[in-house]
């Protein structure tokens, strides 16, 4: 396994950062008030800042620095947030982005228009542009302390801090810390050296220090808790606040005080309001560095591919533990059996924690659309609400990352087709902001996700009026209203009158039909003249396992999907020979044709006396499948073929079977359609 | 025959002056792969036919789970496919196929030695008198009495690739 390389890790936690800086940003446009957001912004800018100059991605780092100063003034209270702000920062994210990409690049001109919008932006909201940092603490000391008098009172705080031995390795540098309290203000720092080890036990890469510290300030509690902000999580303080500046006090030993408890009480007006501060902070902060903490803790980041070969050695080993089996019950050693039973069970539960392994939530997916449709109500100028459901349900992760690009087209058509402007949904008498719902649920083995809007829905005399005009269907022809629908699906049709920035040329929705038929998925539309459409997709949970039936034809085994198959039947030799040469089969009231997989394999063989038809459906389409035997349900673990059986379109994949072998996948769609024209053949030679 | 197929390919040999190789037979014939690119050496397994692929690789293997094409390479030459004999052992090599890593069976009627070729015994296939077609060959190798082919698998597999409809049924 090579080490993975240092750049490429920094670009997938800066590509993290910035969709944390992004969601923080899109949550705080709806409430401007929410501190809670601003500092999470705040603290991803920071970040972004720190680790791209220490990868070297100086542009990075230098753009960021602008951002981060912006939203420190929001944080302390200078500037109040803004749409503006948080629209500029958003535009910012993304050049953040090109800067990570493309670090060389020539970015200069982007940077500065981009910096421009933000100051504009800053100052509209009512900052000075550039302020000094120590004018915003002394600015921003009244408000958070509002018991303390006007009057810059000192205030003495004695502390004890420490943090895990383990700290410098993550390049956190107390010394610079220390540093900042200093200026804070007059400050005496102790070490407490007991803890440092004798020398043969000292690592020298860890920390060992205790710091007891006294400082006299002017500034408000809050400033210290900004030095400390970005350990908070991990350090250890214990603060007190004391009134006289005394040498003794801090030359002893520091007890393990409780946090938040005011020993002295001489400077009654200041105390108590730093006390009551403090105990409801400390009381909130606790909680979230726990949930930080135990989230760390909980999520390792693998590469896809690892998961792809574990998986790999899965499937061996779980056709290695079928082989066992088999011998074990020809041995008729019972200890044997017991072992392989053992092993048996083993190996099934651990492809089934494999398969958990696999999936991620939607939530990553649905993250991306907040911010599209945030984009998209700026540029169509309507007014939109983005509402999501069900971002915890799991789905494969090959699926997620196809799922992206369809989805991306359908969210735009409903922004741009679906849903009208302001003033026609006022006059139709809807509320003016137009809603857009996506959601995803699992229902059996299959994951549904639906794109409704409340907008105007589908027009099908125009849906049916384009279609005939560019030949899709014949005049007048006769279609169910789900075909009718189904018709946007078809290349190169779009019934926008007018070609926009964001859809209309009619690519993209048969792009949407042809990633999801790949993903053997699903399409239903449902539309409601002037009550909105809602395009539901259903793709299966799993790209890498599906339910299948195994048949044998000839000599060779075939794995047929089981949720096409309709049903089972036998072709009875009486049928079998009527039916030569026209090779239709009357089920119940309707006739189906039927393809001899024997002959269309050329297999040589003789079928077999009882032979079987399964009948297999593709949406409106049926056909019967003749084989020589149904052997059973099979859990196939699909793999795919190589470029150089590409070509044979008969199959979509291959699977292992317990034996060893391997047994080929049919493909559903494909056979349908050559029965067909085996048929039409057949007709025309007849 | 055009020059350019008279000269020795450079990308074979990449600047050295002796290479690894594989040495195996097929047909009657030595044969060569760069060791390197021979991921392992089977015995035979069961094969699954693919109705409706080229007869070259017209069947799939299980290799440790991954489901792979073997090929004939006699067949890519137009030659008959023989039986199979207890010497018969399947190559497992990595090859570019249209930019795509993929892992491809060989099927060889029996498998020598890894032995060492010097680039100065090497020269170009004939043009005429041999049964196998040159095009597909990238040089030949002195040893001793005898040749050595060094087949151009690249070549040999994307022609193959391209005309999808040689060869099949």
């Amino acid at each position: 396994m090579s080490f993975p390389d240092p750049i490429a890790v920094f670009r997938t936690e800066a590509a993290e950062l910035l969709e944390q800086v992004e969601t923080g940003l899109l949550d705080l446009n709806h409430d401007l008030t929410d501190k809670e957001q601003v500092d999470a912004v705040f603290r991803g800018l920071h970040t972004l800042k720190g680790s791209g100059a220490m990868f070297g991605f100086e542009a990075l780092a230098a753009f960021t620095h602008h951002c981060e100063t912006a939203f420190d003034q929001v944080r302390k209270g200078i500037v109040p947030a803004t749409h503006d702000l948080v629209t500029a920062v958003l535009s910012a994210t993304d050049h953040m982005r090109a800067l990570i990409e493309v670090p060389n690049g020539d970015h200069d001109a982007v940077s500065e228009t981009l910096l421009a919008k933000l100051r504009a932006a800053v100052t509209a909201a009512g900052g000075g542009g550039a302020v000094a940092a120590p004018a915003a603490i002394a600015a921003s000391a009244a408000p958070n302390t509002p018991a303390a008098p006007a009057a810059p009172a000192t205030t003495t705080y004695k502390m004890r801090f420490s943090l895990p031995a383990n700290s410098m390795a993550n390049g956190t540098n107390p010394l610079g810390l220390l540093d900042e309290l200093r200026d804070l203000g007059e400050c005496r720092i102790k070490a407490d050296q007991s803890s440092i080890p004798s020398l043969d036990m000292l690592m020298p890469t860890d920390l060992y220090l205790t710091w007891d510290i006294v400082l006299t300030t002017e500034q408000p509690r809050s400033a210290i808790d900004d030095v400390f902000i970005f350990v908070m999580d991990e350090m250890q303080l214990d603060l007190e606040v004391v009134d006289v500046p005394s040498a003794p006090a801090a030359a002893q030993p520091a007890p393990a005080a409780a946090p938040a408890t005011p020993v002295a009480t001489a400077d009654p007006p200041a105390a108590p309001a730093v006390s009551s501060e403090h105990a409801p902070a400390a009381a909130k902060a606790n909680p979230v560095a726990d949930a930080k903490q135990a989230k760390s803790a909980e999520n390792v980041r693998v590469p896809a591919e690892r998961l792809d070969e574990l998986m790999d050695r899965v499937g061996e080993l779980v056709i290695a533990q079928s082989r066992l089996s088999q011998l074990a019950g020809v041995s008729g050693d019972l200890q044997l059996r017991a072992v392989s039973e053992d092993v048996e069970r083993l190996s099934g539960e651990l492809r089934d924690t494999m398969m958990v392994l696999r999936m991620v939530p939607v939530t990553h997916l649905f993250g991306r659309f907040r911010r599209l449709v945030h984009d998209l109500a700026i540029e169509t100028g309507k007014s939109i609400e983005l509402i999501t459901e069900g971002e915890t349900t799991e789905v494969d992760k090959s699926v997620i990352e196809r799922l992206a690009d369809p989805l991306v087209h359908l969210v735009r058509n409903s922004c741009d087709h679906g849903l009208e402007s302001a003033q026609e949904r006022v006059a139709a008498g809807k509320s003016e902001t137009g809603r857009i719902y996506l959601t995803a649920r699992q229902q059996a083995g299959e994951v549904i996700i639906t794109i409704k809007d409340d907008g105007r829905g589908i027009n099908r005399d125009r849906v049916r009026a384009k279609a005939e005009s560019s030949g899709l269907i014949t005049p007048n022809a006769n279609l169910t209203d789900q075909e009718l629908l189904q018709l946007i699906f078809q290349p190169g049709f779009s019934t926008a009158q007018q070609v926009t920035n964001l859809s209309g040329r009619g690519v993209g929705m048969d792009v949407v039909k042809r990633t999801i038929d790949a993903l053997r998925g699903t399409i239903n539309v449902v539309s409601h003249n002037g009550q909105g459409s809602e395009i539901s997709l259903a793709i299966p949970l799993t790209l890498a396992i599906i339910d299948g039936l195994l048949v044998r034809v000839g000599n060779g085994r075939y794995v047929i999907p089981l949720s096409a198959v309709e049903e089972c039947l036998e072709l009875s030799v009486d049928e079998d020979m009527r039916s030569r040469g026209r090779s239709f089969i009357s089920l119940r009231d309707s006739l189906v044709p039927f393809i001899r997989l024997r002959e269309l394999f050329h297999t040589g063989t003789a079928p077999d006396p009882f032979q079987k038809v399964v009948v297999i459906s593709t949406g409106s389409e049926r056909v019967g499948l003749v084989v020589d035997q149904i052997i059973g349900d099979h859990q196939t673990v699909i793999k795919g073929m190589s470029k150089l059986h590409h070509d044979v379109a008969t199959f979509s994949g291959a699977t292992i079977l317990g034996d060893g072998g391997v047994a080929l996948i049919l493909d559903v769609g494909h056979l349908v359609a050559e029965g067909q024209h085996q048929e039409a053949h057949l007709r025309a030679a007849g | 025959m055009s020059e350019a197929l008279r000269k020795i390919p450079d990308h074979l040999w990449d600047g050295r002056e002796e290479l690894e190789v594989l040495v195996f037979d097929i047909a009657g014939e030595m044969f060569a792969l760069e060791a390197v690119k021979v991921q392992e050496i089977l015995d035979l397994l069961p094969e699954t036919t693919v109705p409706g692929a080229k007869r070259f690789v017209g069947s799939v293997i299980n290799f440790r789970g991954k489901v792979i094409p073997l090929a004939d390479i006699r067949l890519a030459f137009g030659m008959q496919a023989s039986q199979a004999t207890i010497d018969s052992r399947i190559i497992v090599i990595e090859l570019d196929i249209d930019g795509e890593p993929t892992l491809t069976g060989i099927r060889t009627d029996k498998v020598y030695e890894v032995t060492t070729l010097l680039k100065a015994a090497g020269e170009p296939p004939p043009s005429v008198g041999m049964q196998w077609r040159p095009d597909f060959i990238d040089c030949l190798v002195r040893r001793g009495g005898e040749f050595i082919i060094m087949p151009n698998l690249h070549r040999i597999f994307s022609v193959h690739h391209e005309h999808s409809a040689t060869g099949s049924q």
